[in-house]
């Protein structure tokens, strides 16, 4: 048969929770459309059913994930820029499709996409030597700084930017211990849901990064209000919906990610998210524990040492 | 019990400290009236006495001590770091001259025992501003990128257990970085700030630099919610803690809590018990209890109960109440009758609620705010003796017979801030130490301090770090 008389067959687009491609449990869908409106897919219209489901896999996962060593993290993740590598084409047209961009410049952010899961790997056993510290505290005393991952972090994705930016937001918090739960550009989703087919055999562990797409601002609402949610990235929201979750985020004193100015407007395409990304998005979610442990004094027979 | 020996009460004088019969807000380097003319009265809690009055700040004062620190921030800022290290270096050595005469003032003014002041707060107070001395000319090196910025004004309300020591933390920060400050002290203890302030001119210190409003939680609110402010620090209840994130929500200023905190001490059998008793006693009845990273949840293994609640109960016998000026005290004053009302009202609870109350004989003075060192025991996870913050000389005592069970136990809480772990055993320090949910944990300590070393919370604990390296993050553009 020859090409132009093959069907195409359309992929059913799910959410990742849990390790797993659920539907959305409302069984709602919304169209997903190109940037010149025609019909790409009908993407999941998750519920807050679907992100409390999210969080309580998130939750479930953290123990593992944040107890894994930073060896572990760093292969896992490096694990997932192999498979993306190898699933280029596919991402280079979903993003191409969602961002209306050509064919090349898919090409050149899915590239740096894939470039920055690699960074991030790297990142996974050095940030606490870099964020961490011996501290010289005058008595006979010896304590040391360590970071920690803080938890739960709820992540609203960027609206334009759908999979560099996407990936610039994932990665970070993974990197370094906690587990997310994601929601996905709105009108952009699909790139996004495919993500969660990669992670899903990229050894990276059942509930640790859980994808929703739908409506963020339905979504954000129950999760800067979750009472098990530990911090919330705000990157994805205009300014009246961030400060509005922020003030969410207070009832458990959520560690909260504002969106730089130029996100908060919507425009986040104005972000540059080519330009090397620094650490911030790395510390942002984590905690710093102090140990202290006396040292006793070996006395006048240890002074001669 | 009576004691076997008596001992002859060793008071401080309190002729090295000059207290003024009222003072004003210290604004634009300037002691000046509140706008509108209100004062309040300041007393010391272990009898009641007025000490001074002095001017209540309102919301036309905070703006003007706002509008007086974004003036000087300027020059301020542009000082070549070295030089603003100077400024430091010489605050923090006034405060050790001084050191005796401020440690006396804090006892009047908060009630805690002089040998706290004396060699807790007041040496730490000097060691902050030495140690954020030295970070002035060395900010490149932080780790926080080349030439980081200051963020601005910052407004800064710290609380009443430890005055002066809160102020340490926040100011010499602040000043080292760059920024210029409006610090509101609570309303209990304002001496300290005010005689802060005259150390400020002594230092020769720009005017501006540092603003001083002694007020209510109102001031508070107005200087956390000032618009051009950019920069908020708060020490204080996770209540306010939670009002002020609010509050800051959709605008651009950073934020640092350092709010509650319910510290899980846990003892392992193998604990050496005397230590851990030593260990117990300063984790819960430091400074009346009054320590936001307190052990208040004491977590002893089951095999060992016995021992320690009866090694405790001992101990806790032979500590000393009363005057927080006598050398010899070991339990001073309640800060205030809204205090002593809120501990005696969650004991209460805890009586109604069935856990079992010990209360160490000992006689109260009849003026003044006391309450005696007390403990709990037959204390489940449910009761709110075991939930909610007392912030008084209250220990609950709770069992465990696994070091997971301990590790959960500990971690049941909303808040995350301290917690303690009494082992022989290091791999078992290590490995608890990793699980728990807590910015400090002290292995075979407790409540230890140190300016070079973070300190904050996990959870409702509240968000950021003071002290050390990690301390300049909040006061810095990064």
């Amino acid at each position: 048969m020859s090409e132009q008389n093959r069907l195409g067959v359309f992929k059913t687009y799910k959410l990742y929770v849990g390790g797993k491609f659920p539907r959305s449990e409302s069984g709602r869908v919304y169209e997903v459309t190109d940037s010149k409106g025609a019909w790409l897919a009908n993407a999941p219209q998750s519920s807050r059913k679907d992100a409390r489901d999210a969080v309580v896999a998130a939750r479930k996962a953290f123990g593992g994930w944040s107890g894994a060593t930073a060896y572990n993290r760093g292969q896992v993740l490096y694990r997932v820029a192999e498979m993306l590598e190898g699933r280029k084409e596919q991402f280079v047209r979903e993003v191409a499709a969602a961002e209306g961009l050509s064919k090349s410049k898919a090409a050149a952010v899915v590239d740096a996409a894939v470039d920055r899961w690699v960074w991030y790997a790297g990142w996974t056993d050095k940030i606490g030597q870099i964020s961490g510290g011996a501290n010289p505290v005058a008595g006979p005393f010896f304590n040391l700084s360590t970071p920690e991952p803080t938890g739960v972090v709820a992540v609203l994705a960027p609206q334009k930017s759908s999979f560099l930016g996407l990936v610039s937001v994932i990665a970070p918090v993974i990197a370094t211990g906690n587990t997310a739960v994601v929601i996905a550009s709105a009108d952009a989703p699909l790139p996004a849901l495919s993500l969660g087919e990669v992670l899903a055999t990229s050894d990276v562990p059942g509930g640790v990064v859980n994808i929703l797409s739908g409506a963020t601002a339905e979504l954000a609402a129950p999760l800067a209000a979750h009472q098990d949610v530990n911090a919330i990235d705000l990157t994805g929201a205009g300014a009246e919906l961030a400060k509005e979750l922020e003030i969410a985020a207070a009832d458990n004193l959520k560690r909260v990610l504002r969106p730089l100015p130029a996100e908060a407007d919507g425009s986040d395409a104005s972000t540059d998210w080519l330009a090397a990304p620094g650490t911030h998005r790395l510390t942002a979610f984590l905690e710093t524990k102090t140990v202290w442990h006396p040292t006793g004094a070996l006395g006048a027979a240890g002074s001669s040492y | 019990m009576a004691s076997a020996f008596e001992y002859a009460p060793a008071p401080e004088s309190r002729s090295v400290v000059d207290i003024a019969p009222s003072y004003g807000l210290f604004i634009d380097g300037e002691f000046t009236e509140a706008a509108d003319g209100k004062v309040f009265k300041t007393v010391s809690p272990s009898t009641e006495e007025v000490l001074s009055e002095v001017a209540q700040a309102g919301a036309a004062d905070v703006d003007r001590a706002v509008k007086a620190a974004r003036k000087a921030f300027e020059k301020w800022s542009a000082l070549p770091g070295s030089e603003r290290a100077k400024y430091l270096f010489r605050i923090a050595r006034i405060i050790q001259e001084r050191s005796r005469e401020l440690a006396v003032l804090e006892t009047l003014d908060n009630g805690k025992p002089i040998k706290e002041t004396r060699d807790a707060d007041l040496p730490l107070v000097a060691a902050h501003f030495f140690y954020y001395a030295g970070w002035a000319d060395k900010l490149d090196h932080a780790g926080y990128g080349a030439n980081p910025r200051p963020l601005g004004v910052a407004g800064q309300v710290i609380p009443w257990n430890f005055p002066l020591l809160m102020l340490a933390w926040k100011i010499a920060p602040a000043l080292a970085t760059g920024n210029t400050v409006v610090l509101k002290p609570a309303e209990t203890t304002p001496l300290s700030a005010l005689f802060f302030a005259d150390i400020c001119r002594q230092a020769g210190l720009p005017k501006g630099v540092v603003n001083i409003l002694t007020g209510y939680g109102d001031a508070g609110e107005a200087l956390v919610t000032h618009p051009d402010v950019n920069k908020v620090a708060f020490t204080g209840s996770t209540a306010v803690g939670k009002a002020i994130a609010r509050s800051v929500a959709g605008t651009e200023k950073k934020v640092t809590l350092e709010l509650g905190g319910k510290g899980a001490n846990i003892v392992f059998d193998d604990a050496p018990i005397d230590q851990a008793v030593e260990g117990i006693v300063t984790g819960i009845f430091f400074n009346q209890g009054q320590v936001c990273c307190a052990g208040s949840r004491l977590l002893v293994q089951e095999s060992v109960q016995d021992e320690v609640l009866d090694a405790l109960k001992r101990r806790l016998s032979t500590l000393r109440l009363g005057d927080p000026l006598d050398k010899n005290t070991d339990i001073g004053a309640i800060n205030s009758a809204e205090q002593l009302a809120r501990i005696t009202a969650l004991v209460e609870t805890g009586e109604a609620e069935g856990a079992e109350r010990w209360s160490a004989p000992c006689e109260l003075p009849s003026s003044g705010y006391w309450f005696a060192p007390t403990l709990f025991t037959n204390v489940t996870q449910a009761h709110t003796v075991a939930r909610d913050e007392i912030f008084g000389p209250v220990l609950s005592v709770l069992s465990f017979r696994t070091p997971d069970e301990a590790v959960a136990k500990a971690n049941n809480s909303q808040y995350g801030l301290s917690a303690g772990i009494w082992t022989e055993k290091g791999s078992r320090i290590l490995a608890v130490a990793n699980k728990l949910r807590a910015g400090v944990v002290w292995a075979n300590t407790f409540n230890k301090f140190d300016p070079t070393s973070p300190f904050g919370g996990y959870k409702e604990s509240g968000y950021g770090r003071e002290g050390g390296r990690h301390g300049l993050e909040a006061y810095l553009d990064v």
